[in-house]
């Protein structure tokens, strides 16, 4: 790890103003992913900017009453997503991808905004975000999930933009089946599946360069909602990660069970 | 006789520092002025080195030095030396190349030590580190056994032509071909044993320190046998006289094998601290233990086994392929041969045995002895063989074993492959083994499991290893450059305390403990009052150290050898004190008896006495209660037992989870069987990992795909079960513990049960071959491949 100068603003506004201009500076929320590749060295950033004393981005709120959206400050751990009585009782699958992540010192620390933000390609909350259709709130717009991962580690987020919240649409049912690699516990399939009054939405992670959506099982399953259309999945080939540890068939046939997985736990 | 003696589950002594955090490690030892190393080691398995520019890094804050090959060469500096030398079948030596301390012109594997940079703080010398620029020329390389051997292969070494460092055999071929001849069948299989690393959660580290007012080197390392890390260095390495040289290994963080071999930076942190005039510190971190740690296993092997119609064993016949890496560790050499081939007749009559072994470089990290050392290879193989020819004969697995286990009326037994077997009871660990885990209602457990979309196996694994190695004229005559014997002082103090320094090295064994359980057994003494030193050259007068689960067998053969000459020097003492002849003294529960009277001194008057000889026998008898031993084994110890592992396997994933181990061992006798216990989860913990979870995993150019803890999967408690152990004891016949060892039954037989559990869970699906590790991937990839799929 290399030296660094540490910020701790108070606001939204002096860290994106401690980000402009600064392409060396880095944003730290949780810390899980960005600490472990200072101390191997992979990254050299010249200014840490916390966002630990920023009030207003630990919260978690239902807007607009019974059917509103459930917003999840950046800043909230995994741990309390998972143990929040709100999102257990809204949004449970959301609760349950979120008590799966790493191992319990991760969940205490990480955030959801710091995950997006990251966008790991093997993370959990990426499924989570493009299969209920949430949106990340930023401090300057609004960007929907379809369009927020653009590639591996790769976000719609300008250089000096910071994500303050996520706004989850509710939907009737959703879970997330997980395939975690032994080692690392990241997903090497992850399939997330929302039904909801508009139809159904598949994400799947840690199969591909980025989290990706299964139209054709969408459709499949908006017609029929039952775990016997995964089967017939075709996961489009370029679509799959290779030279990993998995081989593209594998990943193809793990996505078909964790998709079913995911539709039975809906049931 | 006591509740501290042998068979007392006393807590460990030694616990109470580590579950405070104030366990002192190597890296805990911070010296005045010290300074940091840290090593520049080669991207590349297999690049000459043009030139090494270290201007930039010698003017990075607080360098004092960067060192090369050519400083080691200039300063004569020896290579890291081979302890055991391998004859081939045709009588040549084995091909032994040298083992720079820092490479010389060329890297030969990914790790391999090419620079030393050495600052003031660790983060300086990493920052320098990264500041020296070698020009490597990258050459093909090779890492994988089938591929070395190959017409072609990249050679290792011009000096080893087609990568064969030696090409050895063991047993009577021609018996084994004449029964193989006549045989009613024969079943063949082709495996391989998995490459694991070590992974000590302590990584290694050194601290040299030269005092050039006593002219003196002092190293604190994390080593299990000190005594020998001095010797390599006297003798081979850094050439100073043993009286000029202190090692010390304080606490240690696990071994598991890798911690018994003399490494380069154990070499290099001494001699530069001489160059640089402060004490040098290195710490490996772990992905720099995975690159520089000694591997273990990696063999590929085609077995034959000859059997009668109706499963008898008639002979076996092994072929083996030995990775040992770019250079020769320690004892590379003797692990695929003298600890593997040895043990293949296993717990069973096999007439004849014929084993070949030929040892292959390749680019990659050395390889060496990992808990069990050979002893799990041999295992694994002959347990997956006997499992396939059950199956092939259409015999019951477990009565395929009965049939052909050595009887206990047949010890000592020979087998064809040079060792005697003293003591066992073979049928005996089988059936407690099978009651542990109810073997009659597994086919319910089957059929539950099947109502859940499990795939339910039950594998069995019956199983030998050697321990203790062994005496020191035959290890000798096989080619080891050290004896292997234990050495002990046992001190008593005048107030009857006693101070034990023991050659033995304790890193997780508990031999605080049990050592002083050793000395309670025989003098009454309450373990609080002895203590016991260890891993010290300056404060015991020698050791062989701990591996091969050797230091309860050996070394405390060595105590009770010592305790046994303080015990007699103690009866004349008190047969002076009670006026009687030492013939008629008597030695029970810590107290000195006139036989048939209740005429007694206790030992601690004995031992004040013999510390204030006023009334004393001092013609005959000499002050002082102290004396040493040395223990040269008069053979192995072997343990043994069976293990029984049920697995659930999901054939939509291929993911194999063990839902039940239940072990019966025979260890020998038990002096604390809360450690035996925890040795035997610790080995299964490790057994299980190289199973389904663990391998190191090179890519054809010789890199590390699998360099972290991120893709390298360890076990964890989530993965395991819990395990039902049991014991059943007969005791060596050649030692005065009748103690045979624990350290590694675990790691030895449990892997081929998992494995023959995987396997009997696919069998209605088609599968019949799966090599370690039975990862989910591999698994899915068998059951589609036998049902004829596309993988």
């Amino acid at each position: 790890m290399r030296n660094f100068e540490f910020h701790r603003p108070q606001s939204v506004a002096d860290a994106v103003t401690l980000l402009k201009g600064n392409d060396a500076a880095k944003l730290l929320a949780g810390g899980q992913s960005l600490l472990p590749i200072l101390k191997l060295d992979l990254a050299q950033p010249s200014d840490l900017v916390s966002l630990a004393k920023i009030p207003g981005l630990k919260e978690i709120r239902s807007e607009g009453g019974d059917r509103g959206d459930l917003v999840i400050g950046a800043l909230v751990t995994h741990d309390e997503v998972a143990s929040s009585p709100e999102v257990r009782q809204r949004i449970p699958g959301l609760a349950a991808l979120a008590g799966g992540i790493g191992d319990a010192q991760i969940r205490n620390r990480g955030t959801i905004g710091g995950s997006l933000a990251h966008a790991d390609p093997a993370a959990d909350y990426p499924a989570a975000v493009l299969a209920l259709g949430a949106t990340i709130v930023t401090d300057r717009r609004s960007i929907a999930a379809d369009d927020y991962f653009t590639g591996l580690f790769q976000t719609a987020l300008g250089a000096d933009e910071i994500i303050t919240a996520v706004r989850f649409p509710v939907p009737e049912r959703s879970a997330y089946a997980k395939f975690p690699h032994p080692a690392s516990k990241y997903a090497v399939v992850g399939v997330m599946v929302a039904k909801t009054a508009g139809g159904v939405r598949v994400a799947v992670t840690g199969a591909g360069s980025k989290v990706f959506r299964l139209t054709a099982l969408e459709q499949a399953l908006t017609e029929n909602f039952a775990w016997r259309a995964a089967s017939a999945v075709e996961v489009p080939p370029g679509d799959l990660r290779t030279g990993g540890e998995s081989s593209p068939e594998y990943l193809a046939h793990l996505v078909q069970v964790m998709a079913k997985r995911a539709i039975q736990a809906c049931q | 006789m006591s509740d501290q003696g042998l068979g007392a589950s006393v807590a460990r002594k030694e616990d109470r520092r580590f579950l405070l955090g104030k366990g002192r490690y190597t890296d805990d030892v911070t010296l005045p002025n010290q300074s940091y190393a840290v090593f520049v080691r080669s991207p590349h398995a297999n690049a000459a080195i043009r030139s090494i520019d270290a201007r930039q890094a010698l003017a990075a804050p607080g360098v004092l030095a960067v060192l090369t090959g050519e400083d080691a060469a200039a300063d004569d500096l020896g290579g890291i030396p081979c302890g055991w030398t391998i004859t081939s079948k045709d009588g040549s030596k084995m091909v032994a190349p040298p083992h720079p301390a820092l490479v010389k012109g060329k890297a030969r594997h990914t790790g391999d030590p090419v620079a030393m940079v050495i600052a003031e703080t660790r983060a300086q010398a990493k920052d320098a580190a990264q500041l020296v620029e070698v020009d490597y020329d990258p050459q093909p390389a090779v890492a994988h056994l089938n591929a070395a051997v190959a017409n072609g292969a990249p050679q290792v070494w011009d000096e080893a032509p087609g990568n064969v460092c030696f090409d050895w055999h063991l047993g009577d071929a021609a018996a084994t071909d004449a029964e193989f001849a006549k045989a009613e069948r024969v079943v063949a299989i082709d495996l391989t044993n998995n490459r694991v690393a070590p992974n000590a959660i302590e990584p290694r580290a050194a601290n040299g320190y030269y005092d050039d007012v006593e002219d003196r080197y002092t190293l604190y390392t994390t080593s299990q046998n000190p005594h020998l890390t001095r010797l390599l260095l006297a003798a081979y390495t850094l050439k100073v006289p043993e009286q000029k040289l202190r090692v010390v290994a304080p606490d240690v963080g696990g071994g598991f094998g890798s911690k018994i071999f003399h490494y380069a930076e154990e070499l290099l942190v001494l001699w530069a601290s001489k160059k640089v005039g402060h004490p040098v510190k290195w710490t490996s971190d772990r992905s720099e233990a995975f690159l520089s740690d000694a591997h273990g296993r990696d063999h590929v092997t085609h077995a034959e086994l000859a059997l009668t119609a109706d499963g008898k064993f008639r002979a076996l016949s092994v072929r083996t392929l030995a990775n040992m890496g770019a250079y020769l560790s320690t004892f590379a050499p003797a692990i695929p041969t003298y600890l593997h081939a040895t043990l293949l007749s296993g717990p069973y009559v096999i007439p004849a045995i014929y084993a070949e072994v030929k040892a292959i470089f390749t680019h990659t990290v050395p390889v060496d002895a990992v808990r069990g050392a050979g002893r799990p290879e041999a295992t694994y193989l002959l347990e997956r063989l006997v499992d396939k020819a059950a199956r092939e004969l259409g015999i019951d697995r477990v009565e395929i074993r009965r049939k052909n286990l050595i009887q206990p009326d047949q010890f000592p037994y020979q087998t064809p492959v040079a060792l005697q077997y003293d003591v066992g009871d073979y049928p005996a660990t089988l059936d407690m083994a099978l009651q542990a885990i109810d073997y009659g209602k597994f086919a319910e457990r089957k059929a539950e499991s099947e109502q859940r979309g499990k795939l339910r196996g039950f594998g069995i694994s019956t199983y030998i290893e050697a321990c203790g190695i062994a005496p020191s004229a035959l290890v000798g005559a096989l080619g080891a450059g050290a004896g292997l014997y234990e050495a002990a002082t046992v001190r008593v103090h005048p107030t009857g305390s006693v101070t034990v320094f023991t050659g033995s090295h304790s890193h997780g064994q508990g031999h605080e403990t049990t050592f002083a359980q050793l000395v309670n057994e025989r003098l009454g003494i309450p373990i609080e009052n002895i203590e016991i030193v260890h891993g010290d050259t300056d404060r015991i007068p020698f050791g062989m150290g701990t591996y091969g689960s050797r230091s309860a067998a050996v070394g405390g053969s060595a105590i009770y050898k010592a305790v046994d000459k303080i015990v007699d020097k103690g009866k004349k003492i008190a047969a002076h004190l009670l006026e009687a002849n030492v013939a008629d003294v008597e030695f029970e529960d810590g107290k000195y008896r006139v036989a048939g009277t209740d005429r007694e001194k206790t030992f601690g008057e004995v031992a004040f006495t013999a510390y204030v000889p006023h009334n004393y026998p001092i013609d005959t008898v000499e002050p002082g209660l102290e004396d040493s031993a040395f223990y040269d084994p008069k053979n192995f110890t072997f343990p043994g037992g069976c293990h029984l592992v049920e697995v659930e396997v999901d054939p939509e994933t291929g993911v194999v989870e063990v839902v039940d181990v239940a072990i019966a061992d025979d260890v020998g006798v038990i002096i604390n069987p809360m450690i035996v216990d925890g040795q035997a989860h610790g080995g299964l913990a490790h057994g299980i990992g190289q199973a389904l979870l663990e391998e190191c995993v090179y890519d054809t150019e010789g890199q590390l795909l699998s360099g972290s803890f991120m893709s390298y999967t360890m076990p964890r408690a989530a993965d395991l079960p819990s395990f039902k152990v049991g014991n059943h004891v007969t005791a060596c016949t050649h030692n005065p513990t009748g103690i045979k060892g624990v350290g590694e039954v675990g790691a030895i037989g449990v892997p081929p049960a998992v494995i023959n559990a995987v396997l009997d869970a696919l069998a209605p699906l088609g599968v019949t071959h799966l090599d370690m590790p039975a990862t989910p991937e591999k698994v899915w990839r068998a059951i589609q491949a036998a049902q004829g799929g596309a993988a």
